[in-house]
């Protein structure tokens, strides 16, 4: 078939992309949504195998067709509570792919380039568009694959350190090589010198050393990020994956390559920046790791945490009118949302007003908690953001807090001197009781002592979430 | 051990330091529980209840005083029940102890520990114990009541068929525990309530509670309440001339006045003056909750209700939580649950009279032989330094408009200055780079405009299913390796094909397990 319907195909392709993203804005639309992106992705893929200089058919089909078992496998396997890890690791794939076309380029530009000097015509079609590229358009192409392959790369080895580190492979605290930010800055530098090198046609080495270092930072510089910022780490690398896509684009001169590229990178450059600023904080320290300096020191903790047990959570639950409940990771480490989705089944059937008050960064993944509570059954609607919902907490009875901390921290509002001063958090507080459910008196992921626990209307319920829970729904009714 | 609560003997008293729910706590502990019969009777608790918890019940007092390891009761010891005490007896009552030296010295020589419940500290801590604030909450409550029942008229404002009534107008003079108690009580009966107190921090919450602070026009740097431990402390004559004309001037507006205002171990201040109550209409009420320690009105006569010529009922009762014998009995005997709770740590019955324990310390004032009152000062200050608050100024229109006005021009500013950069650098790549890369650049820009724009309209709630999504879109990558794959070279194909088997993984996996994700999203 000709090059011309290939282009219209990848223009078909591209709109469908776009409306299957803008179709996430709600719910109902994202079921149908999700359609369009398949079908973009056949388009695209039949488009390209029908069109012009395409080999290999048969390998193609069957290469695809042992991939999408294995896709089936991991998509239909995963449980929802490592989402995060599925995410991470589908990054990686991405990364790695990309490094893989980009060498595959530049090996094809030496092939080409040796054929041409001996005179042969050279097949293939890529090889036949390189061919026809004059010098300067060759070092453009040559820009563009090592763009590719350097993002490619980091975002490789960062996903997969990110993936160990959700999973509990790997130590989740933030660890760093002696020499820290130097090491990275260093490699980056020298990678940049590699760049230039290659450019100048210092020889495929160069490469290989390149990706060697791009593999080098992106290990370092996941590791020295710690558990709880992976909602930022795992959307960076998706913005990276994308941009490596539209790098191997401009190298590969394909337009859809382009356009999914870039919309995949704002995508994940998006949520990168609504995590950070639900944390209150810039996207550089949250990369560089750690917290960010205090002005003074924080303010003193006064008074004492008082538990409660099930059977007196129960009775304030029995008297209470309107309920929300405040969802973190530790809900999902204790694989605790069915019981959630009980309880609320059960409080909502007593006619009370029960909500699901979600901070941006709770969890380990942006959104991470409404998949959850979907997957339990709890329905979309009672599941509020923090901006619809913090209005609401002093017309309420009972909070319940489960296995957050930080995000529900009034320091971060009451005490300048507090690492997390400034930060956006649910203002369960202001309620006439909280229940926190907590493992013991432990701090957050911050290391900082929250005054929620200490105050007059909070209660403390000590033990694991989904015990707790458990216990709790036998005393009610 | 064993917890006993012998009958109170002061004359009219109805409370009791244990009820059977508390009983069933104690026991919990580990302790075993008697009681005097007939000591519940009062209260509303018979012997049949107690019974009914496990508590024992034991005929006489001599009997209890005499088997009971630890003593609960509420009222401070008789001499008589002194003598009772032994060595290694641990005594748990009101005690007084500034007003109650020579009992406080015998109990010490006897050997037995004492604990009184009204020198449990004032810190967050012990707020679960401190039986001061549970019987001045009592008597806040029970003097609205009383006043009530003498005044003539309804406390709510009402429009009837026979006429108009009007609201009644209270005023309490000190918002400690139980002039905020008091506060609540009138409000919720619905008389239009006024409160002062010397401290002005608790402005707030006094008019949390419904009811109208009274400022003084009168300016002195503020005493932090902090230092006193909570309490009020003695004011300056010019600030006490100042309240007076105050009150001076509200006096014929006033239907019901209660007085609580009280300064530890001094006598209560006048703050209500005999021609003060001159200036009231006939048919007012005074509550003096201060009666015990003088009355903050002079005219008061201690456990009596008096009429004054011109028509005015003054009531310096002492007994309200007496009064309220069912309600007062059960909070004291919670905090005294509370107390053994803390006295207990290992719930093994034992007390472990740990002298290191701030309030454990602050309100033993006998042990081991030792008088040990005055305690020390506590090493946790009771109540956090009250913080000078800023004053956030409203604005005006014209301020906020102005700021409206300066916020858009920096925001059309920023905007303008990305708008240039990214137009600078976009023409200079331009200049260099060749038509046929600008083609494609042409494609990336807009590409990344649109998604900006599509991905801010996406819901929150779906951003695990878009990162899927994204995910599986950007494996477009197997385009690239699609193209490759027909290379005459063999490493190329070998790496194209692992990077099409990669892609297509993700691909798959990516748009599966999205919609996975959202079919479970469900509407209620």
């Amino acid at each position: 078939m000709e090059f011309g319907f290939t282009i219209a195909a990848y223009a078909v392709a591209a709109v469908l992309f776009i409306l299957s993203l803008g179709g996430l804005s709600n719910q109902e639309s994202a079921k149908r949504a999700v359609w369009y992106g398949i079908a973009g992705m056949a388009i695209a893929v039949v488009a390209t195998m029908t069109g012009p200089g395409q080999g290999l058919w048969l390998a193609s089909i069957v290469l695809i067709a042992l991939g999408a078992g294995v896709g089936y496998q991991l998509a239909t396997k995963v449980e929802m509570t490592q989402m995060p890890e599925l995410v991470a690791v589908m990054h990686s794939l991405v990364g790695l792919a990309a490094v893989f076309v980009g060498f595959n380029a530049d090996l094809t530009i030496n092939m080409v380039q040796a054929a041409q000097a001996a005179g042969d015509t050279v097949t293939g079609s890529f090889a036949e568009l390189v061919a026809k590229k004059t010098p300067v358009e060759i070092g453009i192409l040559k820009i563009e694959l090592v763009l590719g392959i350097w993002i490619g790369a980091v975002t490789f080895t960062g996903s997969v350190i990110a993936y160990g580190k959700l999973a509990g492979k790997v130590n989740s605290a933030a660890k760093k090589l002696p020499g820290g930010h130097i090491l990275n800055a260093g490699a980056a530098a020298l990678s940049l010198v590699l760049a230039i090198a290659y450019l100048a046609d210092a020889g495929s080495w160069t490469l290989v050393v390149l990706t060697l270092l791009a593999l080098f930072i992106g290990y370092h510089l996941i590791m020295g990020i710690g558990g709880a910022d992976m909602p930022v780490v795992v959307s960076m690398l998706n913005s990276y994956s994308g941009w490596a896509a539209a790098a191997i684009g401009f190298s590969l001169g394909n337009d859809l390559l382009i356009v999914v590229g870039a919309l995949v990178g704002s995508s994940g450059a998006i949520l990168s920046y609504i995590m950070c600023k639900a944390m209150n904080r810039s996207f550089v320290s949250v990369i560089l790791g750690g917290f960010g300096g205090t002005t003074g020191p924080a303010a003193e903790v006064e008074g004492e945490q008082v538990p409660i047990d099930a059977e007196g959570v129960a009775s304030a639950l029995e008297e209470a009118d309107s309920v929300i409940i405040i969802p973190g990771y530790g809900m999902a480490v204790a694989q605790a949302q069915n019981s959630v989705s009980e309880l609320t089944k059960r409080l909502r059937a007593q006619g009370k007003n029960v909500r699901f008050a979600i901070h941006p960064v709770a969890g380990r993944l942006p959104g991470h908690m409404n998949v959850l509570l979907a997957e339990a059954k709890v329905p979309y609607d009672i599941v509020l953001e923090m901006d619809e919902i913090n209005d609401d907490f002093p017309d309420t009875d009972v909070v319940i807090v489960i296995g957050s901390n930080d995000i529900v921290n009034p320091a971060a509002q009451d005490d300048p001197n507090s690492p997390i001063a400034g930060m956006p958090v649910l203002e369960c507080w202001k309620a006439k009781n909280v229940f926190v459910s907590k493992r013991g008196q432990g701090t957050g992921y911050s290391g900082i002592e929250n005054p929620l626990f200490f105050k007059d209307n909070t209660r403390m319920f000590y033990g694991d979430a989904k015990k707790s829970l458990d216990e709790l729904l036998s005393k009610l009714p | 051990m064993k917890i006993g609560t012998p009958k109170e003997v002061f004359e009219g008293e109805a409370r009791v330091a244990m009820t059977p729910d508390s009983a069933r706590q104690l026991q919990k502990l580990g302790y075993d529980c008697a009681i005097e019969s007939g000591a519940g009777e009062k209260a509303g608790f018979t012997d049949d209840a107690y019974a009914e918890a496990g508590v024992e019940i034991i005929k006489t007092a001599a009997a209890l005083w005499k088997v009971a390891d630890i003593v609960a009761k509420v009222r401070p010891p008789s001499e008589a029940e002194v003598k009772r005490l032994t060595q290694g007896k641990l005594l748990i009552s009101f005690f007084w102890p500034a007003q109650n030296k020579d009992l406080m010295e015998e109990a010490a020589k006897k050997g037995a520990s004492v604990i009184a419940m009204d020198m449990v500290p004032r810190i967050s801590r012990a707020q679960k114990m401190d039986a001061l604030s549970s019987m001045a909450n009592i008597a806040g409550y029970r003097a609205v009541i009383e006043a009530g029942n003498n005044f003539g008229r309804f406390f709510t404002g009402q429009i009837t068929a026979a006429g108009k009534v009007p609201p009644a107008k209270v005023l309490v003079v000190g918002a400690g525990v139980a002039g905020l108690a008091a506060i609540g009580t009138s409000t919720s009966l619905g008389a239009i309530t006024y409160a002062f107190d010397v401290r002005p921090e608790v402005a707030e919450q006094v008019e949390s509670m419904g009811a109208e602070f009274v400022f003084l026009d009168f300016e002195e740097e503020a005493k932090d309440g902090a230092e006193t431990g909570g309490y009020a402390s003695v004011s300056s004559p010019e600030f006490t001339a100042a309240q007076l004309a105050k009150f001076r001037e509200l006096a014929p507006d006033m239907d019901i006045v209660i007085t609580t205002a009280l300064i530890p171990n001094r006598e209560a201040p006048e703050l209500w003056t005999k021609d003060m109550v001159d200036a009231m209409k006939p048919g007012s009420v005074i509550v003096d909750l201060a009666a015990e320690k003088g009355g903050n009105c002079k005219l008061t006569k201690m456990d009596e209700k008096i009429v004054t010529d011109n028509g005015v009922t003054i009531i310096g009762y002492t007994d309200f939580p007496s009064r309220m014998a069912t309600q007062s009995s059960t909070l004291f005997a919670t905090n005294i649950r509370h107390l053994m709770t803390d006295l207990t740590p290992d719930k093994d019955g034992k007390v472990k009279h740990n002298m290191e324990d701030d309030v454990i310390r602050g309100a033993t004032i006998a042990h081991e032989k030792e008088v040990t009152f005055p305690p020390p000062p506590p090493k946790t200050k009771a109540i956090a330094a009250q913080k000078p608050k800023e004053k956030v100024k409203e604005k005006t229109p014209e301020e906020k408009r102005a700021e409206e006005i300066a916020a858009f021009k920096q925001q059309t500013k920023n905007q303008v200055t990305l708008l240039a950069i990214g137009g600078a650098l976009v023409l200079g790549a331009g200049l260099i780079a060749p038509a046929s890369f600008m083609q494609h650049f042409i494609v990336f820009v807009l590409s990344v405009f649109i998604g900006f724009q599509v991905i801010w309209g996406v819901a929150h709630s779906l951003h695990t299913p878009l990162m899927a999504v994204t995910n599986a879109i950007s494996s477009i990558i197997i385009l690239g390796a699609l193209i490759q794959i027909g290379s005459s070279s063999m490493l190329v194909t070998a790496l194209a094909a692992l990077g099409i088997f990669m892609a297509a993984i993700n691909i798959f996996g990516g748009f599966l397990v999205t919609r996975r994700m959202l079919a479970m999203f469900q509407k209620s």
